[in-house]
């Protein structure tokens, strides 16, 4: 058993706000301003009233367990050698449910309603590019 | 104005084969289509609207599919919203004929997942675009998602492994009353629960089989369809839904079946005691479970309840899948047609060892993608002796 390498995220112009920001180490969502919607996966518009004037602004980092599952089986690069591993959704305090993985811990010990915070998994891209991925740990 | 008892289906027709090695999705669709339109009283040359998907058609796959056929057909719909996609063709069917934009509706599908060793469960999900970026980075897969959502229902209600073992173990009494399933060994609920875990809290034999294999569906106005050769099998309710997890922290126990359940019963004016058997997408033995209860036949949390005691098995108060279902029967990565078929074989009394007694009323629901994530639901209601 090895570490997940997580395969390289791709950003467009709508999403490079959150990729930017886990690559400071912040997890940044998105409000809207004229309904208060805050939205996660990031886009260009609320999901709520189609309103483009969003803001960016960094979450804590804070969430509980929703739902996980330790994967015994996945063929995909990466993750072959890595099982058995924790994929979870997290909730996070200010409300929008994030997929991720569950690190830093057994993968028994974890269970819904567990506190978690965010911890980034800096990897190097093959032309030399530094990018982060969000993934959590228990708090 | 509704298409309620209208429409009907004409013919049905699942491949007979598990294992094409030597044929092509289009060649498997078409000897399909020969078993459909045969048993029909009709001919190729009839069908003028053509429904079609696959796990591998693409843009223009249904024009490549109309020129395999040699078809010129006046109405094409290649909607392709998962598994499910099949038993919604049968309703965009049913809203094409009575708006007159065609009169014989051809629905097919066909899969070689199986001999070309397809990982339709265990395979990494997603891909390389943007949106996809939220889940590839994670390690998705097909039967993760369903755990997750597994999970949170135990969290949630309970539920135990053992409740679910015994929708496995209903299925493969099923297919072992037919012929054609690929697993057709009898299990019990410690083979279920002693078969090694793909992924907390399913294990291997709470996970659907890959097979090869297609289907055919014809579909026509009911009035036509009473000077075919085939007792017609009547379209009374319909309904269709788009599920995801993306804003305002949903439900994730609530799939696309409450929607589309909702409506095709409306539509249908029955209720779920009237109904006679049900053909439920199992991709897995977790989907059947949240299915009923999202269908309402139970309430939320006592899906682990209801499908204990022989309730969903032959005999029971609700056969559920007596073809054996996805889980032991036949499951080649969309098996939305499947459940249309062997539902229209169960009202007319064509399923042999496997036939569900004075079955005049049918409740099909197919899921596409996964419920754990973003997905579609398709509800149908089929009956005979309208």
């Amino acid at each position: 058993m090895s570490e997940i390498e997580h395969p390289l995220p791709h950003a467009s112009w709508e999403t490079r706000g959150y990729w930017e920001g886990a690559g400071r180490g912040e997890i940044v969502l998105q409000r809207c301003p004229d309904c208060d919607l805050v939205q996660h996966k990031p886009r260009g518009v609320c999901a709520t009233c189609l309103g483009s004037h969003l803001e960016h602004f960094v979450a804590s980092g804070r969430g509980t367990v929703y739902t996980y599952t330790i994967t015994n089986q996945n063929q995909a690069k990466g993750f072959a050698d890595a099982c058995p591993y924790v994929m979870a959704y997290v909730e996070l305090d200010e409300g929008p449910r994030l997929l991720t993985n569950i690190v830093g811990c057994d993968p028994d010990a974890v269970e819904i309603g567990m506190a978690v915070v965010a911890d980034f998994a800096t990897q190097e891209r093959d032309d030399g590019e530094l990018f982060a991925v969000p993934r959590f740990t228990p708090a | 104005m509704t298409i309620s008892g209208t429409i009907a289906i004409a013919g049905a027709y699942e491949h007979p084969s598990r294992f094409s090695p030597d044929k092509t999705e289009f060649q498997i669709m078409a000897e399909c289509a020969k078993g459909a339109l045969d048993e029909a009283g009709l001919t190729i040359g009839d069908v003028d609207g053509l429904f079609g998907a696959s796990m591998t058609m693409g843009m223009m796959g249904i024009v490549d599919l109309a020129e395999y056929l040699n078809l010129k057909p006046t109405y094409l719909d290649g909607t392709n919203i998962g598994g499910s996609s099949f038993v919604a063709h049968v309703s965009h069917a049913a809203a094409a004929i009575s708006a007159g934009m065609c009169e014989i509706a051809l629905i097919l599908y066909g899969s070689t997942a199986s001999s070309n060793a397809v990982a339709i469960g265990t395979g990494g999900r997603g891909g390389t675009n943007p949106s996809e970026s939220f889940v590839t980075p994670y390690g998705m897969t097909t039967v993760g998602s369903y755990a997750l959502y597994a999970n949170r229902h135990m969290a949630t209600y309970g539920t135990t492994s053992e409740q679910l073992a015994e929708i496995a173990v209903a299925m493969r009494y099923h297919a072992s009353l037919n012929p054609h399933a690929k697993m057709r060994q009898p299990i019990t609920v410690d083979d279920v629960l002693s078969s090694r875990v793909i992924s907390t809290p399913l294990h291997l034999l709470d996970c659907c089989i890959i097979s090869d294999g297609g289907g055919a569906v014809v579909v026509t106005s009911l009035e036509r369809a009473r000077d075919l050769a085939t007792e017609p099998v009547v379209l009374l309710g319909s309904g269709e839904a788009a599920t995801h997890q993306e804003i305002g922290s949903p439900d994730l126990l609530t799939i696309a079946a409450k929607q589309s359940g909702e409506r095709a019963f409306a539509m249908a004016g029955v209720t779920h005691d009237d109904i006679d058997l049900a053909m439920i997408y199992d991709s897995f033995t977790i989907t059947v479970l949240a299915t009923l209860e999202n269908l309402g036949f139970c309430k939320p949390g006592e899906g682990g309840d209801f499908v204990t005691d022989g309730r969903i098995q032959l005999g029971g108060s609700l056969p559920i899948n007596p073809d054996g279902g996805g889980l032991s029967s036949n499951h080649p990565g969309m098996r939305g047609i499947f459940l249309v078929i062997e539902a229209v074989k169960q009202l007319r009394g064509e399923g042999g060892a496997r036939q569900v007694d004075g079955a005049e009323l049918a409740c099909v629901h197919g899921t596409g993608g996964t419920i754990g994530d973003k997905h579609s639901g398709a509800t149908l209601i089929l009956g005979v002796g309208q």
